[in-house]
């Protein structure tokens, strides 16, 4: 199951997360994880308006090796995250946010992959398992 | 979609009633930092129950409308948080820091009440 939701407005961000919240649902997961997953999209994809402009999330599900989950990548072709490392830390922020974004989004899933290339954008992968 | 908001003797109550973009919240910071003035409220009451997602941006505008509302001289009330988005708040790292927050809309309305100088001749 795959569904790509292209993300250039706030009004995208609400659809975004709302498909995440019902893939999420549809793939067993509880109410209170299925807001995790909304709330980490909702994240990704306001970086994506906020930084590259638009981009896209694909959102679908992953079995890997008997574990069944949620994948979600955010990518954009935006400007890149000049240092990662930077912007994966607590309380920093170029926007004017609370810096909680990123850093905030590998909390609450499972697992969190950056790649980001100057001039070439930026693609996040996260991932939630259900829990046996 | 704007949200509605309502006055109700010395307080003004917003109730969100779906899912609202990041411009939809700040047009509503702006409209009840306005029209606690016009109205010359006391309290203001923001209703989330319908919220199922707050996160860093929502969080954010909430806590400057509550801190914009009290330079106004009034006292904001967040009621209706749900257990979902509670949680998620906790997991994020999201906090509302010092703005008063209540279970439902009754209870919100109740602390306001219970404020010196915002009595009324009731509803």
């Amino acid at each position: 199951m795959q569904i790509r939701v292209p993300v250039a407005s706030d009004g995208d961000l609400v659809a975004a997360r709302r498909e995440g919240r019902v893939m999420a649902e549809r793939l067993g997961f509880s109410a209170s994880e299925a807001t995790l997953v909304a709330t980490a999209i909702s994240e990704l994809a306001r970086n994506i308006v906020n930084y590259a402009g638009s981009g896209e999330i694909h959102i679908g599900s992953n079995d890997n090796g008997g574990k069944h989950g949620i994948t979600v990548i955010a990518r954009d072709q935006g400007p890149g995250i000049e240092d990662v490392k930077l912007a994966m830390r607590e309380g920093y922020s170029t926007s004017g946010g609370l810096g909680l974004g990123l850093p905030g989004v590998r909390r609450i899933m499972d697992e969190f992959d950056i790649v980001s290339e100057r001039g070439r954008g930026t693609v996040i992968t996260v991932t939630k398992w259900k829990r046996r | 979609m704007a949200v509605p908001i309502l006055k109700q003797s010395n307080y003004l109550i917003a109730t969100i009633q779906s899912a609202l973009t990041d411009a939809d919240l700040v047009q509503l910071r702006d409209a009840l930092v306005g029209q606690v003035g016009k109205y010359r409220s006391r309290g203001v009451i923001v209703d989330v129950t319908a919220l199922d997602v707050m996160d860093s941006f929502a969080s954010r505008t909430l806590r400057d409308l509550a801190y914009m509302i009290s330079l106004r001289g009034a006292e904001t009330v967040i009621v209706g948080i749900q257990p979902e988005v509670a949680f998620a708040m906790v997991q994020l790292g999201i906090t509302l820091e010092d703005v008063t927050t209540a279970l439902d809309l009754e209870e919100g309305l109740a602390y306001l009440e219970k404020k010196p100088g915002h009595g009324h001749g009731g509803f």
